[in-house]
């Protein structure tokens, strides 16, 4: 049979979203459900003075108003302490630690009376001055264990030596802003107990996080807790960690004593559910008159809350991009009076990328020397940090399509050289990169007594198309056509799965269900009676092939963007687009991916901003009009090239992640397209047309 | 949103009466106020939904073109009459919004809509013109979408809309009406810059009704049109806007009209570069010299000081494209 791996078939679930019938967490038809709404604090830090509630309570349809003074006691802290992990604001004390912090929530039969319940809500606060942006406490910076992967400190060679040797160098700062996900579905939890057990109903992108931090709030075993989430509408990150408002729901229907929904606000989305950071990245970088790298150092500092640690591992990739000897990158945090700060879509590596990539641009114009030429003479063959061989690398592949399909070889090396009527035009490039991750992962896989197959895994669909491709995974693996085959996830009561993040979702879950369908397959022809279920069951492990070989994904981003001489404005007209990610199991959804994470990546050039009163903490851009992402009219024709690479070391099944990878190196590729067209060099993301004019 | 008694009349009669009693606001096509009651920022104890009355026409007359108050902003950008006569208005429609708000809203509220100033859209935040006496957030706040002309004290809040930056340029009047009876106001003299009371945003009376907008369909008028310049390409309201009207005969500007938007806490006429267009050559030259008029005495802060020479340089290419007759 022809496998259907490879191919390029419709979303299983496609139908069901186009015609409104996906049932997404606040969709949950449950009986008796109330409507919450949370109350949020107006200063960024002082603590509560006093409570108005009696004109709340008296609201009509009102059932329960939960602040401080007594909501439930729970545990709101950290216990493992991991980067996935944050302390949550659980209405525990008077104590306001962010502008935007939960300090009450209400609970009616009606959402609408909900709300206009908690605007009947007075606070008085005894406020204290907020320290609002990193740039006023730059002093405090310090070094967090919070990293996600590896240290957060790395020294090769002598960078100073290597400095010193460089015929070309350059010190430069480049800062990217605090920027929110937005994904078009906001969070929304719908909570049920029966007696001390829990179901949540929640979007999020990992169900069993949010069971076992549900399980640590409220004191019971995990067992007790289930958690369903079958449709995800976008995560981006910061569906990646369960916040406030997923425990204060379930607190509301405890106290309420029946099922709560809340849905998260537009505006809220800029204060509950975290946020990329701000960064001041410092880069010093150097080559010789062949232009080989010397030396490349890259400081990170980011900003974090008062109360937690997140670190946006921006240098990550510094470490291992280019084949140069001496190489030394930090990371620092500086605590101030804003919410914490979590992953968004590759986090690190596109603000990280957005730095390095405009730096080695930098160095090729002063060297003379053609950017991707510059790059392709430092082109590290093996990890040059961890001294081991990539289990596969097809970069330089990516340079080849993607340059010739762009026609790179046309592009004029004089900055402001090429121009069309009002416009200058601009060619940059930059290359993408992204680690591919894994974790263990169990899988479940059911014949039917009618011929068809049911296969499981506690995983989720973020609308990237896990459902189809696991299908297609099943369907080839136990030889039958994908109609067969059923694949059911987004529920705690399945075989368990990693948090999808970290784009691993097909690399951790993908082994697992091909190996449950194997071993169902052997059972099936061991046996001749198939008039009961008959079921196979798997959990994976890591392969040892990890630790031998460095696991990455890379791709390279070819830009042309015009510039209006006199009016600055900057549009991207077209991209071309290589990567490189092993196996790709659906073309169709996997360029999707790509091209949405490039999208993303225009979004983060030229227009994403989160801004932050710094009088008062508050965020000032706090709806879809005022917080800018791209409009089709933004969108040019985005051309990806997706390179063919055998991976037999990075997992069973050769994948190397996709979901990430699209927004690293684009803004990059058109902070150097906009320098070539105008000459001018930007180092402070957005590029606004105002940083163009004059 | 708080709680609120609904009407719908269907005479004018009955609309007028609603409209007199206190606390009360009219909605027509509710794409400024129903989002504004959803955000506790304007909470009115009756609305008055206009919908039911015959306003919606629009009507080409000998020497003008009379609006309904009611005509959706689609309706009016892609009017036959409208594009040809009056190509700013289009092009000033169709740069505003999105296709789908254009669809419900209406001239009468694209007139009367309300500022984007995210402070006074935050009713957390001081707004002298949501809550007079408050103070205002924005004057040593975010303001890079703030006014540079019109300001004082109390409110920097820039004029929203596109529309009435080409109504501005091209002499239009508002006719209303109110039980005591009809009147008409020229545009640029229909809203008023802030003083010390922003709260009040135009000479419409409490009571009074919008009932058309009326624009002179003359030769000028004709020549006109409207270029924005804005942070993204769709759906973003003016960084700076020029809506600008041109008579060139053999070669010599005859007479002009210049109005900004985006820089002005109300749509902002130029007379200064009119004045310094009358008789000159329509050349690159006089266009880029007369765009130095502009603006004069503008009140920059850090985020948006940027404004002025944008506005500038706007005019300059809004007066090309017309002098050119030529596209975009």
């Amino acid at each position: 049979m022809k496998p259907s791996v490879g191919t390029p078939i419709d979303r299983i679930d496609a139908h069901k979203k186009v015609t409104g019938t996906a049932t997404y967490a606040a969709d949950t038809d449950v009986t008796k459900v109330a409507h919450g709404v949370i109350v949020t604090s107006t200063i960024a830090k002082g603590t509560i003075a006093g409570l108005e509630l009696a004109a709340a309570r008296r609201s009509p349809g009102v059932i329960a108003v939960l602040t401080h003074l007594d909501a439930p006691r729970v545990f709101a802290g950290k216990k493992a302490g991991g980067p996935g992990e944050r302390v949550l604001q659980l209405l525990q004390s008077d104590v306001i630690l962010y502008a935007d912090q939960p300090i009450a929530v209400v609970v009616a039969d009606t959402l609408e009376r909900a709300q206009h319940a908690a605007t009947a809500i007075t606070v008085k606060y005894a406020p204290e001055a907020a320290v609002a942006g990193i740039e006023q406490a730059l002093g405090s910076a310090f070094t967090s264990k919070a990293i996600g992967h590896g240290e957060p400190d790395s020294n090769r060679g002598n960078v100073e030596t290597g400095l010193g040797a460089a015929k070309w160098k350059l010190e430069a700062t480049y800062t990217t802003p605090n920027e929110n996900h937005n994904p078009m579905e906001p969070h929304a939890t719908v909570a049920v107990w029966h007696g001390d057990e829990l179901t949540v109903y929640d979007a999020t992108q990992g169900i069993f996080g949010v069971r076992n931090r549900m399980a640590e709030v409220f004191g019971i075993p995990k067992d007790k807790v289930r958690v369903v989430d079958q449709f995800v509408g976008g995560g981006f990150g910061c569906k990646g960690t369960p916040w406030s408002h997923v425990a204060l729901t379930a607190m509301a229907a405890k106290v309420a004593n029946r099922p709560v929904k809340i849905a998260i606000t537009r505006p809220q989305m800029f204060s509950l559910v975290g946020h990329r950071p701000h960064t001041i990245q410092n880069i010093a970088i150097g080559c010789d008159a062949e232009g080989k790298l010397t030396a490349i150092r890259h400081d990170v500092i980011n900003e974090t809350s008062r109360f937690d640690e997140f670190v946006e591992p921006s240098a990550l990739q510094t470490r291992i991009l280019y084949a140069c000897p001496n190489v030394a990158t930090t990371h620092k945090v500086v605590k101030i009076d804003a919410p914490t700060p979590t992953f968004m879509r590759a986090p690190g590596e596109s603000s990280g990328t957005f730095a390095i990539e405009s730096a080695i641009d930098e160095l090729a114009f002063l060297a003379k020397i053609d950017p991707l030429e510059l790059r392709t003479r430092n082109y590290a063959v093996t990890d040059p940090q961890m001294a081991k061989p990539f289990s596969s690398k097809s970069l330089d592949k990516c340079y080849r399509a993607a340059a010739d399909k762009f026609g790179w070889a046309k592009r004029k090396p004089t900055p402001r050289s090429m121009r069309e009527g009002h416009e200058l035009v601009g060619y940059g490039m930059a290359t993408a990169t992204y680690p591919a991750n894994q974790q263990p992962a169990a899988a479940k896989a059911t014949a039917k007594p009618d011929g068809t197959f049911l296969v499981q895994a506690g995983t989720q669909d973020l609308g990237t198309g896990t459902y189809t491709v696991m299908t297609q995974l099943a369907a080839d693996a136990l030889e039958v056509p994908i109609d067969k085959v059923r694949f059911e996830l987004g529920d705690s009561a399945l075989p368990e799965a990693p948090g999808s993040g970290g784009s691993m979702t097909v690399g951790s879950v993908g082994p697992a269900v091909v190996q449950a369908c194997q071993a169902l397959k052997a059972k099936l022809a061991a046996t001749t009676d198939h008039t009961q279920d008959i079921v196979a069951e798997v959990k994976t492990e890591l392969s040892k092939d990890k630790d031998l070989y460095s696991l990455h994904s890379f791709g390279a981003d070819f830009v042309e963007v015009r510039v209006d001489e006199d009016l600055g404005i900057i549009r991207v007209a077209r991209v071309v687009a290589a990567f490189a990610t092993g196996k790709i199991l659906n073309p169709k959804t996997a360029n999707n991916q790509f091209v949405g994470g490039i999208v993303w990546g225009i979004g983060m050039a030229l227009q994403e901003d989160t801004v932050r009163d710094r009088r008062t903490g508050r965020v000032v851009t706090r709806d879809l009009a005022d917080y800018h992402v791209p409009v089709h009219a933004d969108i040019p024709a985005i051309d990806v090239i997706s390179i063919d690479e055998k991976d037999d070391h990075v997992n069973a099944i050769g994948t190397k992640g996709i979901g990430e990878i699209g927004i690293t190196g684009i803004t990059a590729a058109i902070a150097n397209a906009v320098f070539h067209a105008t000459g001018k060099r930007v180092r402070d993301l957005p590029i606004r047309l105002d940083k163009l004019l004059g | 949103m708080n709680p609120f008694t609904y009407v719908r009349p269907t005479t004018e009669q009955e609309a007028l009466a609603a409209l007199a009693e206190p606390d009360t606001i009219a909605l027509a096509g509710g794409t400024t106020l129903v989002d504004l009651m959803r955000l506790e920022v304007m909470r009115p104890g009756k609305v008055v939904d206009l919908n039911g009355l015959p306003l919606n026409k629009i009507e080409t007359g000998a020497s003008s073109i009379k609006l309904g108050a009611l005509a959706t902003n689609s309706d009016v950008a892609y009017h036959p009459d409208v594009v040809a006569k009056l190509p700013a208005l289009a092009d000033a429609i169709r740069a505003g919004a999105s296709g789908q708000i254009r669809n419900m809203a209406s001239v009468s509220g694209n007139l009367l809509q309300r500022t984007r100033c995210s402070y006074f859209r935050d009713p957390a935040s001081p707004c002298n013109k949501r809550a007079p006496g408050s103070g205002c957030a924005a004057l040593e706040g975010f303001t890079r979408m703030h006014a540079v002309v019109g300001t004082s004290k109390d409110c920097i809040a820039a004029h929203p809309s596109d529309m009435c930056v080409a109504l501005a340029a091209l002499d239009a009047v508002v006719h209303l009406k109110s039980r005591a009876g009809e009147r008409t106001v020229k545009l640029v003299e229909f809203h008023t810059v802030p003083d010390d009371h922003p709260n009040v945003e135009s000479v419409l009376q409490p009571g009074e009704l919008v009932t058309a907008i009326e624009i002179p369909t003359t030769p000028l008028a004709a020549k006109s049109r409207y270029v924005k310049v804005r942070d993204r390409a769709s759906y973003a309201f003016a960084l700076a806007s020029a809506a600008v009207a041109l008579d060139v005969q053999d070669g010599s500007i005859k007479d002009a009209r210049v109005a900004l938007g985006g820089v002005g806490t109300k749509p902002w006429r130029e007379p200064a570069v009119e004045t310094a267009l009358v008789g000159k050559p329509a050349t690159p030259e006089t266009f880029a010299a007369a765009a130095t008029q502009a603006l004069a005495k503008a009140d920059t802060r850090p985020d948006n000081a940027f404004k002025v020479e944008l506005a500038k340089r706007v005019i300059a290419r809004t007066l090309a494209l017309v002098a050119s007759g030529g596209s975009k």
